[in-house]
């Protein structure tokens, strides 16, 4: 059993956390990571920045080209990340565009997080077939889990495909939407939650996109695993920094 | 517009999406249903007899269609050749992008959408869009750096006037690349209702396929036009210019599979390949992922998209279309660059020869002579892509006219 999964089997509802690597400052990776965990969040995806980030709404538009500006790269990431497993222990995921992936070399990446501790991937523009086809050996190789996503619009019969190609778990998108907060959930997404939910999945599912306060994390948990908060604490971060994490996740619970 | 299935080891697209190793649909989740659709979809439709009835209808009396092939007489005596020019600048909008526009409007329609959306950059294609989303009375966003649309004014409003709404991109670097960003989030956000229209042979397959498709029909008419003027079929040689490259999609399209046909396709070198300031993809990209397909890209060591450069907005595209990538990696064709000085001097050559101002893209196209020696005999079709009106600003301060 991989980390991720271990930590889902827990009988909690999983709060992750999402923010943009290098963002606000280029040194501040490691420590915010430190202070989620510290402060009681379950998972991170840490996001490798990337120019043309196209489901990300303006809020992780403008963090990804702030930390290409504060000079965050690949390998200044993995750098940061070196010994990070000497310092935290809740599953860590790499989340970005798949262009970076494939110019650092797909194998080569895989390698260097399996080395660091990193837990798995999620690459919204890499496709179930194209992964399938020419990258699952490398993932599984470096025991790396690889998350998909799906949303309302995507057919049972897709989500059947995709449940039975993960190991991890599935990453929920609430809406139809690119990322960044919206307020509250309406009927679509409470009956998309239920329909998925009604499917007894072999996988755990995670709820990410338009999450952003206590209210959207209870009502995304009430049927899935957990829920992703990415945009909301970006915002947070721009203005308060890394003294304002403690308050922030004590006030989603 | 051809319809049939391709030949196998062709130059065109495999039933995986992919010219070679190029090409492919890299999109995330949310796109796949609106882009599976498609993709199921767009053969089937594109063989109906109504669709073809109504689009090659809408091609000959709104379009303007078959357009000229004309021989450049005093052109052809300077360079010392026999040069043809596929006029697409008589296109109705000035330009081959309405060919592309109508087999779109049409596929949208055939997908029961009621909202298009497009992307555009130096405001051709937008325009193209805005004229077919008039004549079919459907809601028209279009996407535009905040950039270009405090450059292209005019196009701008010609889009307003045509009843689009256009919308400033005003992430990243604020032109083409960032408004097509924008546009596929808008069809993230709107997932049931909406057609995306490309604006060229680029994005996730079947767009690549699907634009050449619609764009082939150029190809299709210099093939019986030559036909009756120089008794064969085949040129010597057809050049277009290349910056996602649906112009040279189309020119090419009937002869890829001819290795008679030398194929060559022109890029913008902007202030020349190696200054920093370029559009040359294939002399300065590797292969990456660009809006969803996977294509010699122009990017850094650590794989973020930069942002190219020509005096032509129209071949400012850090990408390529896949089909174009294959051509190169494969040699089928030649690839050359052209600077804006060459660019610039060989349109106005055009101008004073033929009494034709040409668009700047096309233009480079032209400067094709400045590099390479063509035999006397020899046949060589330019496909001018588009008239310079929108350029006239351009060309007044570059001349000082």
């Amino acid at each position: 059993m991989n980390r991720i999964q271990s930590h889902l089997n827990k009988d909690k509802k999983l709060l992750s956390i999402y923010f943009t690597a290098g963002y606000p400052n280029l040194g501040d990776t490691v420590p915010i990571l430190q202070s989620l965990e510290a402060n009681g969040v379950d998972m991170v995806e840490i996001g490798l920045p990337f120019s043309d980030p196209l489901a990300d709404g303006p809020t992780i538009q403008a963090s990804s080209t702030q930390a290409l500006k504060n000079g965050m790269t690949t390998q200044k990431l993995f750098q940061q990340l070196q010994g990070i497993r000497e310092k935290i222990t809740i599953p860590l995921i790499i989340m970005g565009y798949f262009n970076p992936v494939l110019q650092y070399g797909v194998e080569d990446f895989c390698k260097k997080c399996h080395e660091i501790g990193v837990d798995g991937l999620i690459l919204p523009d890499l496709p179930l077939a194209e992964y399938q086809e020419h990258y699952q050996e490398i993932f599984e190789k470096y025991g790396l889990v690889n998350v998909f996503l799906i949303t309302p619009q995507t057919s049972n019969e897709r989500i059947r495909e995709i449940d039975s190609a993960s190991n991890g778990f599935i990453y929920m998108v609430s809406s139809a939407s690119v990322t960044g907060a919206k307020k509250g959930f309406g009927k679509d997404q409470i009956n998309y939650f239920e329909r998925i939910s009604k499917m007894n999945l072999k996988n755990p599912q995670i709820v990410g996109f338009g999450i952003s306060n206590a209210q959207s994390f209870a009502t995304a948990t009430k049927n899935a695993n957990g829920a992703i908060i990415g945009s909301a604490f970006i915002k947070m971060l721009s203005t308060k920094g890394i003294e304002g994490i403690p308050e922030f996740v004590k006030d989603l619970r | 517009m051809d319809n049939k299935a391709h030949p196998l080891n062709s130059f065109n697209v495999n039933e995986k999406g992919y010219y070679g190793d190029f090409g492919g649909a890299y999109i995330p989740e949310m796109l796949y249903p609106n882009v599976e659709e498609l993709r199921q979809n767009y053969l089937s439709v594109m063989q109906e007899e109504a669709f073809q009835k109504e689009f090659q209808q809408l091609l000959n009396e709104y379009v303007g269609r078959p357009t000229p092939l004309y021989f450049a007489k005093r052109l052809s005596e300077k360079h010392n050749t026999k040069i043809y020019l596929k006029r697409e600048d008589l296109c109705h909008t000035g330009a081959h992008k309405v060919n592309n526009t109508i087999g779109q409007i049409l596929m949208a329609k055939r997908l029961g959408k009621d909202r298009i959306i497009a992307e555009t950059g130096a405001g051709q294609h937008g325009v193209a869009t805005a004229t077919v989303c008039a004549l079919m009375g459907l809601e028209c966003i279009v996407y535009m750096g905040e950039i270009d649309i405090k450059r292209q004014a005019p196009n701008v409003a010609r889009m307003k006037m045509l009843g689009a709404t256009v919308v400033p991109a005003s992430s990243g670097s604020k032109t083409l690349k960032d408004a097509t960003n924008e546009a596929i989030r808008d069809w993230i956000n709107n997932p049931t209702n909406t057609h995306y229209i490309i604006g060229s042979v680029v994005g996730p397959h079947p767009y690549p396929d699907m634009v050449a498709r619609f764009q082939s029909v150029i190809s299709k008419e210099i093939k019986n036009q030559l036909q009756v003027k120089e008794n064969r079929e085949a040129p010597d040689y057809v050049v277009a210019c290349v910056g996602g490259g649906s112009n040279a999609a189309g020119a090419y399209y009937h002869y890829l599979d001819n290795p008679k046909v030398g194929i060559i396709a022109v890029e913008a070198a902007g202030k020349g390949v190696n200054s920093g300031e370029s559009a040359a993809t294939s002399a300065l990209g590797k292969m990456g992922i660009i809006h969803g397909s996977k294509t010699l890209l122009m990017q850094t060591h650590d794989g973020q998209i930069t942002e190219p450069y020509s005096i032509s907005a129209g071949l400012d595209y850090p990408g390529v279309g896949p089909m174009h990538a294959h051509l190169y990696a494969s040699g089928r064709a030649q690839f050359i660059a052209i600077t804006d000085e060459a660019a610039m001097q060989a349109g106005l050559e055009l101008c004073k020869l033929e009494g034709i101002i040409p668009a700047i893209e096309t233009s480079h196209a032209l400067a094709v002579f400045e590099t390479k020696k063509f035999k006397k005999d020899d046949v060589v079709v330019i496909n001018l892509s588009g008239r310079g009106d929108k350029d006239l600003n351009t060309y007044i301060d570059y001349f000082n006219f």
